[in-house]
């Protein structure tokens, strides 16, 4: 496979390092436009590293990684970031509609809040019109998340890098927001790479998984990748990857923390490690 | 001595000028501060202006171009020693309190009028001489320029470094840029109400302004409103009471405006809690108007409960090229689905 072939995102031998510790080894993956590709993993499994690399702030330590032909750009506007949900702090002088500014004029210099007009789009699309002139941190955690998405939409990305947008949320913010960025990826072919620990709440929208652990990675449908075989084979361990009221769990990826995670709602007796 | 008189005297007039611009300055990056959570930095800087005046005063008998060089060895040390967030507050405590010492010692040296250490404590506006009020007007004007031309990645850097980063803020070199001119402005400050008491022009104002709006236009607006209320309106006073500082009045009067925002500020929030649901009521009751014309549902759309709910709304599917071609108001077919109409 040599070339693009008109790949949205390409990773040719991609590895990352620190030190002697190898993050991830030898990583070839094509994303194609308009594809979905969700990046799972134990934590520390360097799921943050590879965003990190494709928005142009981090360096691989061999092999290369284009986007749209050409290696990633620190703040380029083809691709937008959704970072890590964390909430805001309640007192933070800043409303919701700032927030998504940013993502228009945030890294520009110059006076101060010129309004714009893709804000007003992109808080109507991430349905946040309500609540876009009220304080940031007054906000619950799923509206907050969804005007950082919309921050993200703001500057009209055709590749969209999201964070583990979906941590500490309820199951019904999740699912919400996991409908918004499904309809917004449908309605404009964006490129969505998708960074969770969890597959369930993005199964139904995804069309491939990138699962990496201990250095190592299997790319490919959800179906073909989250199985025991698969997973015990990229672990090294005996891995049961168990299918319940279409929920996928995967039982004994213990990661170098010292704890998995589970969906909120699974009995804490199937953390067990086999 | 009348105030109108003296307020005719070109000192006078000098000193307010300084005043008010070093207030500008301090209202401009009070907000900025407070989001940072960077007051003790103030704090620190502030108290080691002390030391670079008391360098100044025993070296060239010039405290503000001591303390104006000490500032930048302070960001310096400060953004070395302390560059990672967690442990900045210790670094700076430790620069802080050895800082303090070499100042003591410093003092010691000096033998000029001992009023000298108290007005670099306290402040002194009319104490400085021309040329020391003309550095701290062009300090005041570079501050200016600096905030009027960064702040608004500044302030992305502030509120979330993560995302700022990835949009291709140099949110490290910011931050540096920034303690550098915090530590310039807090000198300027010190010489008005004096290092011990920066804090009331570089914190209470921006900490009264955020209770007062989560506009960051509005809040450094009011920010250099009060800061300015404080530092004129103090120096005004102080006219009128020739045997008290004008620092005491400058602290008292921030912390007038501080404690007044702090009990209106609840009240204006959920005031306009109130009317942000309001609107939103009314406009979903003409949503509802809109598509189902026979049965104007104020009432439907008045049992959709209170502000907790705000986030249940699923997204209605409003989509991107519709609300760019002005058609948001359109419902989309899941919209009235959702509403049970008819597709």
């Amino acid at each position: 496979m040599t070339g693009n072939g008109g790949a949205a995102v390409a990773l040719r031998g991609a590895t990352l390092r620190y030190g002697r510790h190898v993050i991830w080894d030898n990583l070839d993956l094509d994303i194609a436009p308009g594809e979905c590709l969700a990046v799972l993993g134990p934590n520390g499994a360097g799921k943050t590293t590879l965003l990190k690399v494709l928005l142009g702030l981090l360096p691989l330590s061999a092999g290369a990684v284009t986007i749209d032909g050409r290696p990633p750009r620190r703040g380029s506007p083809a691709a937008g970031y959704v970072p890590q949900q964390r909430d805001f702090d309640r007192d933070l002088p800043i409303r919701g509609r700032d927030l998504v500014q940013f993502g228009v004029d945030g890294h520009r210099r110059g006076l101060p809040f010129t309004r714009a007009r893709q804000v007003d789009a992109a808080i109507e699309a991430v349905g946040a019109r309500d609540y876009a002139d009220a304080p940031v941190g007054l906000l619950s955690g799923g509206q907050q998340q969804r005007l950082r998405i919309a921050q993200a939409l703001a500057g009209r990305p055709r590749l969209l890098l999201c964070d583990e947008p979906l941590l500490s949320l309820d199951p019904s913010s999740q699912h919400s927001v996991t409908a918004l960025l499904n309809a917004y990826h449908r309605e404009h072919g964006t490129t969505v790479v998708f960074v969770t620990h969890e597959i369930t709440p993005v199964a139904g929208f995804v069309d491939r998984v990138l699962y990496v652990a201990g250095g190592h990675w299997a790319a490919g449908t959800p179906d073909a990748v989250m199985t025991t075989h698969r997973l015990s084979a990229l672990y090294g361990t005996h891995i049961d990857v168990i299918r319940v009221h279409g929920r996928i769990v995967v039982v004994g990826g213990d990661d170098p923390e010292g704890h998995h995670h589970l969906p909120e709602d699974t009995p804490p007796g199937s953390q067990e490690r086999r | 001595m009348s105030i109108t008189f003296l307020l005719a005297q070109p000192f006078a007039q000098h000193a307010l000028l300084a005043a008010a611009l070093v207030a500008v300055s301090c209202g401009l990056i009070g907000p900025l501060v407070v989001t940072r959570g960077m007051s003790f930095a103030v704090h620190g800087t502030a108290e080691l202006a002390f030391t670079g005046a008391a360098a100044g005063l025993v070296i060239a008998d010039n405290p503000v171009a001591g303390a104006l060089a000490g500032s930048l060895v302070v960001a310096a040390l400060i953004a070395t020693l302390g560059a990672r967030p967690r442990e900045r507050d210790s670094a700076i405590g430790a620069i802080l309190a050895f800082g303090m010492g070499i100042g003591v010692l410093l003092l010691g040296f000096y033998q000029g009028f001992a009023t000298a250490a108290t007005n670099i404590l306290f402040g002194n506006i009319f104490g400085v001489s021309g040329t020391q009020l003309l550095i701290l007007v062009a300090i005041g004007v570079v501050v200016v320029a600096v905030m009027a031309t960064w702040y608004r990645p500044l302030l992305f850097a502030s509120v979330d470094p993560e995302a700022a980063e990835a949009r291709g803020v140099p949110v490290r070199r910011l931050g540096l840029m920034f303690l550098l001119v915090l530590a310039l402005t807090v000198t300027g400050a010190a010489q008005v109400v004096g290092t011990l008491l920066v804090l009331s022009l570089a914190i209470t104002p921006a900490a009264a302004a955020q209770r007062l709006s989560a506009s960051p236009l509005a809040v450094a607006a009011l920010s250099v409103v009060f800061a300015v209320a404080a530092a004129d309106g103090g120096l005004l006073a102080s006219f009128g009471a020739s045997n008290v500082k004008a620092s005491v009045f400058i602290t008292s009067i921030s912390f007038a405006i501080y404690l007044a925002a702090r009990l209106a500020g609840p009240r204006l929030r959920d005031r306009r809690q109130r009317s942000r649901e309001e609107r939103r009521v009314q406009s979903q009751a003409r949503a509802y108007a809109r598509c189902a014309p026979e049965s104007a549902g104020t009432e439907m759309s008045r049992s959709d409960g209170p502000a907790g709910q705000l986030d249940k709304h699923v997204p209605s599917g409003l989509g991107w090229p519709g609300v760019l071609a002005g058609r948001s108001r359109d419902l989309s077919p899941a919209g009235r689905e959702r509403l049970g109409l008819p597709p």
